[in-house]
Parts: structure tokens; C-alpha cells; sequence
């Protein structure tokens, strides 16, 4: 690696109205590095690849690009000199193939002169080992593949720079390995990465240096041979932190929830799910593990009674409730709860105050034609206190709180309504590691009292530690149900890929 | 070059302050405007004033011409609160107004007490399903209801109409396109020489305060207007939900139609609504869908309609002109709704003391 400096950003600020998301950064990026910048929620790292990628105007502050001092007013300026940015939500068009997606809006001849494109593509292809097939359509990819055509998009565009936000959230543990292979080549070949993310063990597996962003502010580079995951951490977050979940040992033996040969078909007759079998005790955690979009949110909301089945059984407590709405299971007195993933759009209403949040389901359960709140103050009060929220008052919007917060207004609601059965889907998404970590316990909490929690989650190394057993699903399809602490990762990554349980236990490790 | 920001720190003082200022800012244009053409603005604005609160008739008149824009502007703000965009408030409108006029021509040998309440129901009825219909095929074919909503309203025009100059035409009124005048029992009794419609619309605005707010359908309402998901998550029948507020929303509107033709009219004419569906909708929206704010907004519009047509009379001003001081003033109020929102910034590279200038 030579020293060579590509980016150097210094003190960069950017405000959103009161909002202070970056203030006073300073970046440098050499050449042929991979930098990692790691940060939690909400510690400005998007802000500031966005204003690298010419997204935001910086309110002061400079960047120079190879010495050379530079002020972007739009994302083709930035590309321009190099710098290309990967979105973790892919700007591809379906319909179109690889190779149409990697041209589209560049400048170039009249007619696309398809042979010497081919060529010109399988060249960077070959370069950085990125396999894809230029005539395939996107709409037939996986994600890993997408992936590779929004990196192939950009190198054809001649970026040297390359930005990555969170690229791993969506990928396998294998898709993960080829891509970070992919990015080695890449370094090789002497372009600089940036790489968001949060997640420790792959900062430490594939950059080079660490930039920690906290609350906006820089604190510091760091080189990865001389640091460690837990100093990584405590940057982070600003003091010392306990990473290790625990797990609640589980006591109860009475099934709660039986799903059997469960299938439903989206909009487009799409299988959504495909016959899913598996069954959920009192005082379990059973998670659920996939690629994002394996069925994980139709399977929590056809439960919920918010989704239609086309075929199979759902009993709880040994009582069908296929084709009830979620008011006939309020009504049933049914205790499950669900906490969707879409908090905002679908769990809480979010323009209101906590006090009218919380009468959401319970209002039903009222006599007359008014509405009474007064239980719903008394409740939104006790759980500021009991859970900590930080909130301007119990009548501010909730969309207004931070993430964590808003996930313990809901979350709080739904176990105060004393269920039996708790779904969860991503219930830390967005979160904090502090606050995801009480979300942790507040869901063993409620094992111990004998709660079932379906539990849909994206990091692996969560769902190993907290649940007890894991069921996979690929493309709507179970692909196993296993013991949490008899899998390794990678076993669930194949499985997570479409391998049958049966088919991956021998290997791993 | 310049930017848009949006505004995050906005108090209560300064958006009043920001409203204030676009009031004034119309007054100076349209005062501007008044001089080429001759007029001395000063006098022209207080003589606007003076068609409003200069006698106790006139004060009458600014109060009739309130209370319909009141009522609709409360049916309106149901749907809006669902995000269901009904604009249809003017065939609506009408619709109620054939309503109670069908029992005002043929079932004029009831007394009063029975044939106007029974003349009411008839408007809540007709405006009711003239919402509903748009409605009813959103929520079973998700048609567009802004399109259906404004179509609704012209099929209600012509079908009045029809009836203007064709079966409902008055024999005695010696071939003219007219309807017959109500007889006294079909009229509305009047309270402090104001038809009786003025009672009801404070009514109205009271319990419709109170149904928005306090009762488990009025926050129904808002849950779906927020979002049809949490609607859903929370176990409510939504289509049931917008299909009987869509129906009460009309109901309102057509209660307007009734006031018009049973108080003011005595008759029924294809003007009868004669554009307040469509004014109702810039008023309920300034009004933020409330109905206490309601009440005030639609009272400073009528009487800047009525002090539009009093100075034309009173200083020979020509109707165009007087409309475009209103329409001045109009887009003023409404434009001022976007500084409120929004921030603009002008930024120029090589001279940051500009950006203060422009905040």
C-alpha cells in the first residue's frame, strides 16, 4: 500500500434544521485501502458519504480529491472525478439486462454498438472478478448479483472511489465472502473503498484503517492491526459495552402456536409462502433466519390475520384462526402480539402522541361511542418510567422520537396488553447497540414468563445467541428448522441459500 | 441558485407572522392596482370592510353567505381526514338541495314540522349517496376519487338542469327555464332574520369537534388517514370505515343544499351551489381541517366575497376587477402557505453574506 492520499475531507459540517448530523469532520482515504467507517444509527455516516457523493451540499468545510480542493453540486460532478457510490437499496432496473442497466444514461454513440460493450464489460469483469453474465435481465438475479451490477455500473463509469452503505445487510455469509473478495481485487487493482457499516466482525475482517463516527463527530483513525472489536465498541459508543446476549434457559414444554403446510400467494399468484410447517412453544424463542424477502413478513402477518392464506392450517392453542381478521382475534381474546416491521406505517400511528397509541387495539375492547383515555395516560406514563423513553411529553408525535425510542412505545404496548404470543420482525432494526440490547432483554423477560416470540431477524450472530432453535426460509420455503446452538453460521448462510437442512449438516464449520 | 429548505423550527408566532405579512402584501399589491385604475386603495379596503359590518343587513348577508361554506367545509374535512380527496362537494350539494326541493313540490300539503324535517333527511340522503357511490367504487375497484368526485358533480349540474327547463319547469312562469317557489311550509323559519340553517351549522361544528376528537369512529378516521396498514394492524374494517364517513361527508354537503334552497332560495335553481363546494375545499384546508379554525376561515372569505361586490357598487368598480383584488388576496394567503413550510435559501459560492439576506 502506498500513502498516496484520494479523499481528504476536512472539517465538513451539515445541519438539518436543529440537527447537527455531521460537525467537524475530518476524513483522509489513501489510495488502494479499504476504509471502514463504522458508526451506530444516526452517527452521520450516510450524511457524510452523501455529501461525498454530491448528494447534500456540505454547510462548510472542504473536500479535495487528489490534492485538489472540489465542491460537488450534484452526484454526476462527483462521479465525474471518480466516486461511486453502491446505495444498500439498488438503483437497477428490472426489466432491463446487466448490460443495459451499466450504460444507461451514459454518454455514448448512437447506436449501442452491443459486441464492443460485451467485451468492454467482461474486460472489468475479468479484472476484479466480478461474474455476471451481461445479458442476463435483473429481474431473474439474487441480491449478490444485483450487487455485482451496481459495482460493475460504476467501475465502467471509470470510478476509482468506490462507496459501499451497508452493502452486507442483505447478502448471505457466502454472498458476503465473494463480494469482500471482489473488494480485495479491488484494492489491489488501486482503488480506494469506503465501507458503512455497523457490524464489527467485518470491519475487522476486510478494511485496512477505521474511522469512527460518533454523534456526528470523528474520533479518530484507526489502523485494524491495533485495535480490537471491543475498543471498536467502545469508541462506538462512547464507554464500555457487554456484547454477549444471554439466553434464558426455556422451561416450558406446551406448544402455543402449530403452523401446518401453511401457503399464500401474493398479488401476482407468487407463492409467498410455501408450505410452512413448524410449531412454537410457551417460554420460546424461535427465530427466524433468510435472505431479506423470503416470505419473513407475509409469515408474521398471515398469523396476525392481515394476510390471506390460500391453504394450511394456523392453530393457537389448539384452535384454527385461518381466515379471522385481526379484529375477530382481538375479539377472541386471543393475547398475541405482533410488531411489524414497519413500525410507523403499521404499528403505531405516527403523527399522534403515545397516549393515542396506546388505545390502538385496546379501544375496541371500550363500551360506547366516546373514547376513554385515561387508562392509556396512566400506561404511556408508567412505561416512560419503566422503560426508559426519552420523550418531550406523552402527547409529542412519536414520529418525532429517535428509533429507539419508537420501538419502545411499541413494543412496550404490546406487552403490556399481557400476550402470550409475541411476534417480532427486525425488532432492532435502526436501533442503537445500547437500545437494541434492552430490546434484547425486555424479549427474555417475556420468555421467562412463558411467552412464545416468533422472532425475525437479520444478524445471525443474534439469532445464535438469543433463540433457541432457528427455522430458515429461502423463497417461502422452510429449509430447516434447527437447534440455535448446534448450526454454525455458514450452515445457515447455505441454508439461507436454498440448501435443505438434511443436505448441510454434515458440512460447515 | 437557490434552494428549499424545509422548515423545522417553525413556532406558532412566526407562522401567524408570516400569514399577516402575505395579507398585507396583498392589500399593497391590489392597493397598487386600484391606483392605475384610479381609486384610492385606503378607502376602497374600508368600504370592503363597510359591505360586511356596515349595517346590520349586511352583517346578515356576510352570515348567509358563511354558513353554507361552513357546513361544507365540515363534510369535507371528514373525508380529508382520510386522505380521501372527495372534491365532489358541489354535486353534492346539489344533490341534496333536489333532495329536499322533490319534497318541497310534491308533498306540499304537509305541515312544517313535517315537511322540513322530512325535506332535511331527503338532502342528508341524496348528498350521502352522492358520495357514496365514488366511494363505494374505490374501495371495491380503487377508482381515482378525485376524478370520480369532480365528474359526480357535473352529471348532478345537468341532471338539475334537465329538470330546470324540462319536467320540474313551472307552467306559470310563462316559459322561462324556472321551478316554482316553495310554498311558506316548505321555508325554513328564520331565528334574528337568519334562516334557521345558522343554528345548525354551530351545532354541527360543535358535535363534529366533538365526533373527530372524542369517539372511537372520529379516531378511527385519523388512524386511516395517518396510514390503511396501522388501520388494519389494529383490527379495523377499513373499506366499512371510509364507506360510512365518505356517506356522512355528503351528508353534510347535502344539508347545505337544503339551507339553499329551503332558507335562501325558496326555489331550486342549477346554480344553487354555485361554486361553494369548490371554494369549501380552500377553506377547509387553510383551516387545517379543523372545525373551530373552520368557522373563522370561512367567515374572513365571505367577507371578502361580500366586500368584493359591495365596492363594485359602491365605487363603480368593474366586477373583474373587484375579483381579481379577491383572487390577489387569495394567492397571497395561499402562497404564504408555502414560506410557512418551507425555507428558501439563495446561495451564491463567492458571496455567503447573501445567504443571510434571503433567510
Amino acid at each position: 500500500m502506498n500513502n498516496e492520499v484520494y479523499i481528504k475531507i476536512e472539517n465538513l459540517t451539515k445541519t438539518f434544521g436543529p440537527v447537527v448530523a455531521n460537525n467537524n469532520v475530518s476524513l483522509e482515504v489513501r489510495k488502494g485501502e479499504i476504509h471502514a467507517l463504522l458508526g451506530e444509527n444516526g452517527s452521520g455516516k450516510s450524511t457524510l458519504m452523501n455529501m461525498l457523493s454530491g448528494i447534500y451540499t456540505p454547510d462548510s468545510g472542504a473536500i479535495y480529491i487528489k490534492g485538489k480542493k472540489v465542491s460537488f453540486r450534484n452526484p454526476k460532478d462527483s462521479m465525474a472525478l471518480g466516486i461511486g457510490m453502491i446505495h444498500q437499496h439498488f438503483k437497477l432496473v428490472e426489466v432491463l439486462t446487466a448490460k443495459e442497466n451499466i450504460i444507461a444514461g451514459q454518454k455514448g454513440t448512437f447506436f449501442i454498438g452491443s459486441r464492443k460493450l460485451s467485451q468492454k464489460i467482461r474486460d472489468i469483469s475479468d479484472r476484479y472478478g466480478l461474474a455476471v453474465d451481461p445479458d442476463k435481465k435483473v429481474y431473474n438475479m439474487s441480491v449478490g448479483e444485483k450487487q455485482t451490477v451496481e459495482i460493475l455500473k460504476v467501475l465502467y463509469r471509470g470510478a476509482e472511489i468506490l462507496i459501499l452503505d451497508e452493502p452486507t445487510a442483505v447478502l448471505t455469509p457466502q454472498e458476503t465472502q465473494s463480494l469482500f473478495n471482489i473488494l480485495r481485487k479491488m484494492r489491489q487493482a488501486g482503488c480506494s473503498i469506503i465501507i458503512i457499516t455497523h457490524k464489527l466482525n467485518e470491519v475487522m475482517e476486510i478494511s485496512d484503517r477505521i474511522t469512527v463516527l460518533r454523534k456526528g463527530e470523528t474520533f479518530g483513525t484507526v489502523n485494524k492491526t491495533d485495535t480490537s472489536a471491543n475498543e471498536l465498541t467502545n469508541l462506538m459508543v462512547g464507554r464500555a459495552v457487554d456484547l454477549s446476549i444471554n439466553r434464558v434457559e426455556k422451561k416450558n414444554d406446551s406448544t402455543i402456536l402449530k403452523v401446518k403446510e401453511l401457503t399464500v400467494t401474493d398479488e401476482e399468484n407468487v407463492k409467498a409462502l410455501n408450505t410452512v410447517s413448524f410449531t412454537l412453544d410457551s417460554g420460546e424463542i424461535l427465530g427466524v433466519a433468510g435472505v431479506a424477502g423470503s416470505g419473513q413478513k407475509e409469515l408474521c402477518e398471515t398469523i396476525a390475520g392481515l394476510y390471506p392464506v390460500a391453504s394450511g392450517v394456523i392453530e393457537y392453542n389448539d384452535e384454527n384462526i385461518v381466515g379471522k381478521n385481526p379484529r375477530d382475534i382481538i375479539k377472541m381474546g386471543i393475547s398475541m402480539s405482533f410488531i411489524p416491521e414497519d413500525r410507523l406505517g403499521m404499528g403505531l400511528i405516527a403523527s399522534m402522541g403515545m397516549v393515542d397509541n396506546m388505545i390502538l387495539k385496546e379501544y375496541q375492547n371500550q363500551k360506547g361511542l366516546f373514547i376513554e383515555k385515561k387508562t392509556a395516560k396512566n400506561l404511556s406514563q408508567k412505561l416512560v418510567e419503566k422503560l426508559d423513553i426519552n420523550t418531550p411529553g406523552i402527547y409529542h408525535p412519536v414520529r418525532q422520537l429517535s428509533g429507539g425510542n419508537i420501538q419502545k412505545v411499541l413494543l412496550g404496548r404490546e406487552i403490556e396488553s399481557n400476550p402470550h404470543l409475541l411476534i417480532t420482525a427486525y425488532p432492532v432494526r435502526g436501533l442503537d447497540i445500547n437500545a437494541s440490547y434492552t430490546i434484547y432483554d425486555l424479549l427474555n423477560e417475556q420468555k421467562e414468563k412463558g411467552v412464545g416470540i416468533l422472532f425475525i431477524g437479520e444478524d445471525l450472530d443474534v439469532l445464535m445467541e438469543l433463540c433457541d432453535r432457528i427455522m430458515v426460509l429461502c423463497n417461502g420455503e422452510v429449509t430447516g428448522i434447527v437447534d440455535a446452538a448446534n448450526v454454525t453460521k455458514e450452515q445457515l448462510g447455505l441454508m439461507m441459500a436454498g440448501e435443505k437442512w438434511e443436505d448441510v449438516i454434515g458440512r460447515g464449520a | 441558485m437557490f434552494r428549499v429548505v424545509k422548515r423545522t423550527d417553525l413556532t406558532r408566532r412566526k407562522s401567524a407572522t408570516f400569514r399577516l405579512l402575505a395579507i398585507l402584501a396583498a392589500l399593497v399589491t391590489s392597493g397598487v392596482f386600484l391606483m392605475l385604475l384610479g381609486f384610492n386603495p385606503l378607502k376602497v379596503y374600508v368600504s370592503m370592510l363597510d359591505g360586511s359590518f356596515g349595517s346590520a343587513y349586511r352583517f346578515k348577508e356576510a352570515i348567509i353567505k358563511t354558513v353554507p361554506l361552513v357546513v361544507t367545509s365540515l363534510g369535507i374535512a371528514v373525508a380529508f381526514r382520510m386522505k380521501f380527496w372527495n372534491i365532489g362537494a358541489e354535486g353534492q350539494i346539489i344533490m341534496g338541495a333536489f333532495g329536499a326541493t322533490y319534497f318541497a313540490l310534491f308533498f306540499n300539503q304537509l305541515p312544517a314540522v313535517v315537511l322540513i324535517p322530512l325535506m332535511m333527511l331527503a338532502a342528508i340522503v341524496a348528498g350521502g349517496l352522492w358520495a357514496f357511490i365514488p366511494a363505494f367504487f374505490k374501495a371495491h375497484f380503487g377508482t381515482n376519487e378525485t376524478l370520480f368526485t369532480l365528474m359526480m358533480n357535473y352529471i348532478a349540474l345537468k341532471w338539475i338542469n334537465y329538470l330546470q327547463y324540462g319536467p320540474w319547469k313551472d307552467p306559470k312562469a310563462l316559459g322561462f327555464g324556472k321551478i316554482a317557489m316553495f310554498k311558506d311550509n316548505a321555508l325554513m323559519p328564520k331565528l334574528f332574520g337568519i334562516h334557521m340553517g345558522w343554528v345548525l351549522a354551530v351545532i354541527l361544528v360543535v358535535i363534529m369537534y366533538i365526533f373527530i376528537n372524542k369517539t372511537k369512529r372520529g379516531y378511527e378516521i385519523q388512524v386511516i388517514g395517518e396510514s390503511e396498514n396501522t388501520a388494519r394492524y389494529a383490527g379495523m374494517n377499513v373499506k366499512k370505515i371510509i364507506l360510512s364517513s365518505l356517506f356522512l361527508s355528503g351528508a353534510i354537503c347535502g344539508l347545505v343544499g337544503m339551507f339553499q334552497v329551503s332558507g335562501v332560495n325558496g326555489t331550486l335553481t342549477y346554480q344553487v351551489a354555485g361554486g361553494v363546494g369548490y371554494t369549501a375545499i380552500i377553506t377547509t384546508w387553510l383551516a387545517g381541517l379543523s372545525a373551530p379554525v373552520i368557522v373563522i376561515v370561512c367567515f374572513l372569505f365571505a367577507v371578502l366575497q361580500q366586500g368584493g361586490t359591495f365596492i363594485q357598487t359602491a365605487f363603480q368598480i368593474p366586477a373583474s376587477a373587484a375579483q381579481l383584488i379577491q383572487g390577489l388576496i387569495l394567492f397571497f394567503v395561499l402562497g404564504s402557505e408555502f414560506f410557512v413550510q418551507y425555507r428558501l435559501i439563495i446561495r451564491d459560492g463567492k458571496n455567503p453574506e447573501k445567504v443571510k439576506e434571503a433567510a
